[in-house]
């Protein structure tokens, strides 16, 4: 495996994607005036964070951490598993931060008629 | 004018995560000599016997954690409910009942939907997956239902009772852990072979208890969410 002359080349796709996941999602949620839009920024956010911390935990030429039956005994290279196991935590957080964000809008919506944040009076910054 | 101050801040948080990333070389072998990673692989390969050793790490190693976890996904479950409560539940469906392919599909498509993530909880210390996939798997079933009969009606009795036996199950087990002089979680029952459907002592039994209570859990948001009726202004 040759994957030393574009090791920056992988660097930069993985760890930029996921910066600019992030930057996009705080975009998302400090320009749009719709609820819901900030809501999908801030989801946005999470899954560049989530693309952040599986990609800190790679390992170049390393396995899935998992001994299955045929590398049992070789023993191979494998990827840190603890990043990938903290990811799975913090997927499952913001899930539930979004199911109760979305929640909210809803009963906004049911207050106010609307989602945009303009003409909730009490929502401007 | 707030574009600018904003695409400004996002400027500067974006030239230090650069900065800062850019000095952590990607699929570079960080660990040197005695490390976490290596302790938790050989841990749950020779005294687990869990092959899935993300699996042993949610479980086991951190399955404190994972106990506050299924709480904060058990807490949003309520919260979902109790916000979304309105004491005059009729009004107008915002949702209408699919055509027949679609009705049919999803009537198919829901036994196997459930089979799968059956197997996919079942067998998260073998494979890849677990509890909380295979429970959001189950999910999706109950959305693709809910999605096609505009009436289609979920217990919200009995998602109760799964979710409740599911989380007193996980807590009892730490709690025999406890009992027998152990430790909150510790395994307490033979460990088996790796690689067999049955090894790994406990933790087989508490990712299949987390899949069935992720599973309600999941399915009583959507279906809270999807029961949100149209009021007219009056």
């Amino acid at each position: 495996m040759s994957l030393g002359s574009n090791l920056d080349l992988l660097t930069v796709t993985f760890y930029g994607t996921a910066i600019a996941l992030i930057l996009i999602g705080l975009y998302a949620a400090l320009v749009k005036r719709s609820l819901i839009k900030i809501l999908i920024g801030l989801s946005i956010v999470d899954s560049g964070i989530n693309l952040l911390l599986v990609s800190i935990g790679y390992l170049k030429g390393g396995t899935a951490p998992i001994f299955s039956p045929a590398v049992i005994d070789k023993n191979p290279a494998m990827v840190d598993p603890v990043p990938q196991a903290l990811v799975l935590t913090a997927i499952v957080i913001g899930f539930a931060v979004t199911a109760v964000a979305l929640a909210l809008v809803i009963r906004l919506y049911r207050h106010h008629k609307t989602v945009n944040i303009d003409e909730i009076k009490n929502l401007k910054w | 004018m707030k574009k600018v101050i904003v695409l400004i801040l996002l400027a500067v948080v974006a030239y230090y995560l650069v900065d800062v990333f850019s000095q952590i070389k990607f699929g570079e072998n960080r660990f040197q000599g005695e490390n976490v990673r290596d302790f938790y692989l050989d841990k749950s390969k020779n005294d687990l016997h869990v092959s899935n050793s993300v699996t042993s790490i949610v479980v086991n190693f951190r399955g404190f954690d994972t106990l506050g976890e299924v709480t904060v996904l058990f807490l949003a479950a309520t919260a979902l409910g109790s916000v979304l409560y309105r004491r005059k539940a009729h009004g107008e469906a915002v949702l209408f009942n699919a055509s027949t392919i679609v009705r049919s599909g999803a009537h198919l498509l829901f036994a196997p939907i459930l089979l799968l993530g059956a197997y996919v909880f079942i067998h998260g210390h073998l494979s890849p997956g677990g509890g909380f996939q295979g429970g959001t798997i189950i999910a999706t079933g109950f959305l693709l239902m809910l999605l096609a009969y505009h009436d289609y009606k979920v217990s919200h009795g009995v998602l109760t009772w799964v979710e409740s036996l599911a989380g007193l199950t996980f807590a009892s087990l730490g709690l025999t852990g406890l009992i027998l002089g152990k430790t909150f979680l510790e395994n307490f029952l033979p460990i088996g072979t790796i690689n067999d459907l049955f090894s790994g002592g406990i933790i087989p039994i508490i990712y299949i208890a987390v899949g069935f209570k992720v599973g309600a859990e999941l399915t009583g948001v959507l279906y809270t969410m999807l029961n949100e009726k149209e009021y007219k202004k009056s």
